[in-house]
């Protein structure tokens, strides 16, 4: 067990690098911009004492390296400093925000991961039927369409023609928990859509990578039942891809979640960093990047680490 | 039961019977399996369901008949060892020519095709449509048609300069690094690394938050987040050329780095890029569509299909499906390209099974 532990160790060490990459990267990004943040916020027409000044009250007199370690400094304890725009501290407008992502996002993985499992068990054991082709070509049209296409249409039937859920997805504390998985239920259906899709594809193509094996054949050629083949012999090996596919799929949704809360008015992280971006609300920018990534990485860890759990030959690196 | 429906399904009855006499086991089975969900569904939905699952399939029917037609017209016209391959074309991806074929047509003549001027003010906002416009007017009074028409142009072009540019710099830097190894490739690899490493939608707001939304820096932005993808791509299919004897044989002779990329490594590794271009475009189209979609695309008057979806959709609660068509228009495209993508992967895989 030792051995495992330190190889988790390893990874997980190896995406806090990337991510401190990444805090670099979306900090000095900022720098590039073309006079400094103050000089955006008070546009060209500033008086020189106001942009002191301002600089002054956002610290940018301080060189950028000072500043980074700062806003690192802040970013670990959740401080991210204040909005430009409102004021406010950044935190408080996104953090509640992310929690509402995070539901979102767990309420549609929930539906998604066993449907598409199943469904994708299924597809592979009936490779070439008229039923796989025909889900290929459902899936492959699921997968092009932009997410806005399908939460609109969504909305046009499930909401304005047949008048079952609410297009808008505002929620607020009070609500019990059955009201907000109503209210939530069509953004969380767009991402179902997209997200299934998607994983089944993957995990058709790895239960048929799998079937094409030398041990599945062996155990077909000496005449194991078909059920026991798939039950006994492939799903054992299957749930390495199969954890794979799930982790890298969550981190899909992460991402997947900013059009779809546009689209629905759904207060998410999602939408704030939209909003962020066209007010040019840098400290929001930033911060709301960072926990993306942050979550995307956390995720694409989790698939490593699933993998390495469920696949013996992966602890013993050549 | 009205006259629609008693001879609808004495058609489908009489065709599925025709089928099964004549031994078209495949049509039989597409023929019978529409008779019996329409069955099903008219006996729940009543007669509109029935007019849905029509015109449903008779859409089907139509693509379908288009896209034969297509492959045949290609068949005829393409020389001997290109038109043997496309007889192996499965209709999906005639299907994906013949839009992609399409889409061409309508960005490269938008002018001579389109009605109205792209940013011209006809009518009042959201005018129904009549003789003068064929989809009725947008949220300023111009026509929706003549918009969609430039939007081909316009997003499509946007895409495919965006996708141009991530391909040169991920197959560069893919085939340098394979080539060249070392520190080169190391460097290259970790690099790429990072960059995956952040959700690219994000990424992009990032750079448009901080550079503005403008066209060149789009395209920038979004090469910047795809060519880690390609490079990977083409460091792994170039990796496999690279160890092969007539490299090693091509070195010997003592030929530079730049003669072994472009008349070696390229040339045997160009199936898979071919097809990864087609996956990378579809990436990008949907990535610009959703930046445009959230007002950071190709900024107003320039007609775009993406922002077109948002100024419109207003109209969507009032149940009309106008919005909905530059949307549709984006996913048929990416729909179209998968489809040859799929079939082109397909054949050059292997996977035939």
């Amino acid at each position: 067990m030792g051995d495992i532990a330190k190889l988790i160790g390893k990874r997980l060490g190896l995406g806090l690098v990337i991510l401190l990459i990444i805090s670099i990267i979306i900090f000095f990004m900022v720098e590039l911009l073309p006079g400094d943040v103050a000089q955006a916020v008070l546009g060209q027409g500033a008086t020189p004492e106001n942009l002191a000044a301002m600089r002054k009250q956002m610290g940018l007199d301080q060189p950028a390296v000072v500043r980074y370690f700062g806003w690192l400094a802040g970013a670990l304890t959740l401080d991210f400093g204040n909005s430009i725009v409102t004021g406010k501290a950044v935190m408080s407008i996104i953090g509640e925000r992310f929690m509402n992502t995070l539901f979102l996002a767990s309420y549609a993985a929930v539906i998604a991961v066993p449907i598409s499992i199943i469904l994708g068990v299924i597809v592979a054991l009936l490779r070439n039927s008229i039923f796989d082709r025909v889900a290929n070509v459902v899936t492959l049209t699921s997968i092009s369409s932009p997410e806005f296409f399908l939460a609109y249409i969504l909305i046009l039937y499930f909401s304005i023609k047949w008048g079952m859920f609410p297009s808008n997805a505002k929620i607020s504390d009070g609500m019990s928990f059955a009201d907000l998985l109503w209210r939530t239920f069509l953004p969380a259906l767009t991402l179902v859509l997209v997200v299934v899709a998607h994983m089944m594809r993957m995990t058709r193509a790895s239960i048929i990578a799998l079937l094409a094996s030398p041990y599945i054949e062996m155990a077909r050629l000496k005449g194991t039942p078909p059920w026991k083949v798939i039950v006994k012999h492939a799903l054992p090996n299957a749930w390495a891809p199969i954890i794979n596919v799930v982790a890298l799929n969550l981190a899909y949704l992460i991402t997947g979640v900013v059009l779809v809360e546009v689209v629905f008015v759904y207060p998410g992280i999602g939408q704030a960093l939209v909003d962020a971006v066209s007010k040019r609300d840098f400290p929001v920018v930033q911060a709301s990047c960072l926990i993306f990534a942050a979550t995307y990485i956390l995720l694409n860890l989790a698939a490593d680490v699933g993998a390495i759990l469920t696949n013996p030959r992966l602890r013993h690196p050549k | 039961m009205s006259l629609f429906v008693i001879g609808y399904y004495t058609l489908i009855l009489a065709a599925s019977c025709l089928a099964a006499y004549f031994n078209k086991r495949s049509a039989f089975l597409l023929l019978f399996s529409l008779t019996l969900v329409s069955f099903v569904l008219g006996i729940i939905g009543g007669v509109g369901a029935l007019k849905f699952v029509v015109v449903v399939a008779g859409l089907i029917a139509l693509s379908a008949m288009v896209s034969y037609a297509f492959r045949e017209f290609l068949i005829t016209l393409s020389p001997t060892g290109v038109a043997k391959e496309l007889r192996t074309a499965p209709l999906t991806a005639a299907f994906g020519m013949f839009v992609i074929f399409t889409y061409a047509i309508a960005g490269i003549f938008a002018p001579l095709i389109a009605p109205h001027g792209e940013a011209a003010v006809i009518s009042g906002a959201f005018a129904p449509a009549d003789e003068n416009m064929l989809l009725g007017a947008d949220q300023l009074g111009r026509d929706m048609f003549s918009r969609l028409v430039f939007g081909a142009r316009n997003s499509v072009g946007l895409a495919l300069t965006a996708t141009l540019m991530a391909f040169f710099l991920g197959a560069t830097a893919g085939l340098l690094a394979a080539v060249k190894g070392g520190w080169f490739d190391q460097a290259m690899g970790r690099f790429a690394d990072v960059i995956m490493s952040i959700p690219s939608l994000i990424f992009a707001l990032l750079m448009l938050s901080i550079f503005g939304p403008t066209i060149p820096v789009i395209i920038v932005a979004v090469a910047i987040i795809y060519a880690p993808r390609v490079f990977r791509l083409t460091r792994a299919v170039a990796g496999n050329v690279v160890v092969m004897d007539y490299i090693e044989a091509a070195k010997l002779r003592g030929e530079g780095t730049g003669y072994l990329i472009r008349r070696e490594v390229l040339p045997n590794s160009m199936a898979p890029l071919i097809a990864e271009f087609g996956l990378e475009f579809c990436f990008v189209f949907l990535l610009v569509a959703g930046l445009s979609f959230l007002g950071l695309g190709i900024q107003p008057p320039t007609a775009d299909w993406g922002s077109m979806v948002r100024e419109n959709a207003t109209l969507i609660s009032f149940g009309d499906i106008t919005p909905l068509i530059p949307a549709a228009a984006i996913a048929l495209l990416t729909v179209g390209v998968n489809f040859v993508v799929d079939w082109m992967l397909h054949r050059s895989s292997g996977l035939k099974e």
